[in-house]
């Protein structure tokens, strides 16, 4: 029993981090319709910012956690005004291709910048030891994990559900003409959500990388284990993004601990299963036709 | 019609005639882009002419490849053996996952090719005693062909030359035929083509056992060639590129993959030999093809022939990205 608690634990805890990784991706998607490919891509540059940050600049975990996901912010700025705002009319696969195209850049530009090598963030020293409860050890770590992804969680659903531009989020998500015939200015409701997408991608970038580690082509393993998140919640929905982040982080960690050599199989299986059973996902609407 | 057969057979004496002019690097190189442009040839005929892209191409050019290197290894080294055994398991698995695939449609079928290409990713990255996990096969037996030794690049050159030319001809007729008007009516409605009584899941499907197989014949192929293969073979980027050499070469055209791969290919090695940053440059290069030529090389040649044909105006339906008709859908 008790192992099974313990690798609960870790479950969630992987689960919550797929959380952080993936709603940004979930909340440009459901709102943009555009599958950001380059998302991966934000997320290792704010992992990577972080870890200047922490290593060069100022030994401060949480200062990184603070500013790293505002640079990745201010750099998705950027590319929705020069990049994504231009060719909206092209349609949402040509957003797909020019994401991907992204990707392939912001690949080379990291690896000039910060090399090829194999990288860890430094924790604050509390963080890296371990708690006893329950005759068990957990890694402090991957408690602060769930409790940030149930905080981030908390916040989005507050966002959405109690605020205006909650309201106009949602109003995005079903109609955007009518919105936008309502006079709410949708050209600035997509940069501001593309920004806060690159802001919560920034900070799974940061959270993540004390555990996945920092290295080349982290951003495509990331953003294939994101878009099954993705995929199996329900395409836009972040209620699904939760539910399925932590179906894929149990299914994950009790795969690897049962199954070792099948755990990364199982994953894409139970994407496939979900895909050809429920095609919108757990908790998907019908919002995107194409 | 005439004018095709005829720029075909330059073409073809042109590619029997190279290796009496060109060095043994340029061959190999040649050699590469024929074997990526037969990839990018199979995975035409579901971007290009059925409208439906898919994310998940390299699974078949790594089953290919894999199944020819165990067959080669384990079985025999007979170059026409080997290749059809891994046509029929290429085949065989398009079969069964295009079963599932030909259901859904726009994204979603871009996501499920995916899902299972990363199943066989994660399957060869895993079992390690098969496939070597992510050491990948190497010291792969040199093929024969018959009684000759085909570790001689020049006669591997023209069996690669023979199979590409096959592969060119039988799928322009594939694609000229009314079964390839049909995958084109689906692309660009398929509404209206169920609406007229066709089936359109069973067209969708056979153009995916299509495409699977052919993948697994240049994946056979190219483990032939570079006498190994890697896991990063069936890697989901490899799919990525693909889909990009189809794009830039101009999706739902016949010459337009050939050109694509031929383009990347030599890119890739003029760019590497200045700069380790090719990967950047792919990327920018294909984010303008993007925006700005949507129709991709292909596309851009016609416009600029009807340009100075001056046949004015170009109508809109050439310069329309091709992608998003099935967006639409």
């Amino acid at each position: 029993m008790d192992i099974i608690a313990a690798q609960l634990v870790n479950g969630v805890s992987y689960g919550m981090l797929l959380f952080v990784i993936t709603c940004g991706l979930s909340l440009v998607f459901g709102i943009l319709g555009v599958l950001n490919l380059a998302h991966g891509s934000l997320y290792m540059i704010g992992a990577y910012v972080a870890y200047t940050l922490t290593t060069q600049l100022f030994e401060n975990f949480w200062l990184a956690l603070l500013i790293a996901p505002l640079i990745v912010a201010v750099l998705s700025l950027i590319i929705e005004l020069i990049l994504l705002r231009p060719t909206y009319h092209l349609g949402h696969l040509s957003q797909v291709l020019l994401t991907f195209g992204l990707a392939y850049v912001i690949h080379d530009v990291t690896s000039i910048i910060w090399g090829s090598d194999v990288l860890s963030i430094p924790l604050p020293s509390f963080l890296s030891e371990t708690l006893h409860f329950f005759h068990q050890e957990f890694p402090a770590y991957r408690l602060f994990v769930i409790v940030a992804g149930v905080v981030l969680a908390s916040c989005l659903w507050f966002v959405q559900e109690k605020t205006r531009w909650g309201a106009m989020i949602r109003a995005g998500l079903s109609d955007k003409e009518m919105i936008s015939a309502l006079g709410v200015n949708i050209k600035l409701v997509f940069t501001v959500v593309f920004l806060v997408g690159g802001y919560l991608a920034g900070i799974g970038g940061v959270i993540a990388s004390p555990i996945l580690g920092l290295y080349p082509s982290m951003e495509f393993q990331t953003l294939i284990l994101a878009l099954v998140v993705l995929v199996v919640g329900g395409l836009g929905s972040i209620a699904g993004t939760f539910v399925a982040s932590l179906v894929v982080g149990i299914v994950e960690t009790f795969g690897r601990f049962l199954v070792p050599e099948l755990s990364l199989f199982l994953v894409f299986a139970l994407m496939a299963v979900i895909l050809i059973s429920k095609p919108n996902g757990l908790l998907g609407k019908q919002v995107i036709k194409h | 019609m005439n004018r095709q057969v005829f720029i075909g057979i330059v073409a073809v004496i042109l590619l029997i005639a190279v290796p009496f002019f060109f060095s043994l690097f340029y061959l190999n190189l040649l050699a590469e882009i024929l074997v990526l442009a037969i990839f990018a040839l199979s995975l035409n005929v579901l971007v290009g002419y059925t409208g439906l892209v898919s994310l998940g191409h390299a699974a078949f050019f790594g089953i290919g490849a894999y199944a020819s290197a165990l067959l080669a290894k384990e079985w025999s080294p007979q170059f026409l053996l080997i290749l059809l055994a891994s046509v029929l398991i290429a085949a065989a698995a398009s079969a069964v996952i295009g079963l599932f695939c030909v259901k859904v449609n726009g994204f979603y079928f871009l996501m499920l090719t995916l899902a299972f290409s990363q199943m066989i990713y994660s399957f060869v990255h895993q079992s390690t005693t098969i496939t070597g996990g992510s050491n990948g096969l190497s010291g792969l037996p040199s093929p024969m062909l018959g009684t000759i030794d085909l570790s001689n690049p020049v006669f591997l050159y023209y069996s690669i030359v023979l199979v590409f030319v096959v592969v060119y001809i039988v799928l322009g007729l594939i694609v000229k035929s009314p079964f390839g008007h049909v995958l084109i009516g689906i692309r660009e409605n398929e509404m209206r083509m169920k609406a007229m009584g066709y089936n359109t899941a069973l067209y969708k499907y056979i153009a995916f056992i299509i495409a699977g197989a052919i993948g697994g014949i240049s994946g056979a192929l190219y483990s032939n060639l570079n006498g190994f293969v890697s896991p990063n073979d069936v890697y989901w980027t490899m799919s990525g590129s693909v889909l990009i050499m189809v794009l830039i070469g101009g999706a739902g055209t016949m010459i337009g993959p050939v050109l694509g791969a031929a383009f990347i290919v030599i890119l890739e090695t003029i760019v590497s030999s200045y700069t380790t940053v090719w990967t950047m440059i792919i990327g920018i290069i294909f984010i303008l093809f993007v925006v700005f030529m949507p129709r991709g090389l292909v596309g851009f040649a016609r416009l600029f022939q009807k340009l100075a044909a001056h046949r004015l105006p170009i109508s809109q339906k050439g310069t329309k990205p091709l992608v998003n008709n099935e967006a639409n859908q």
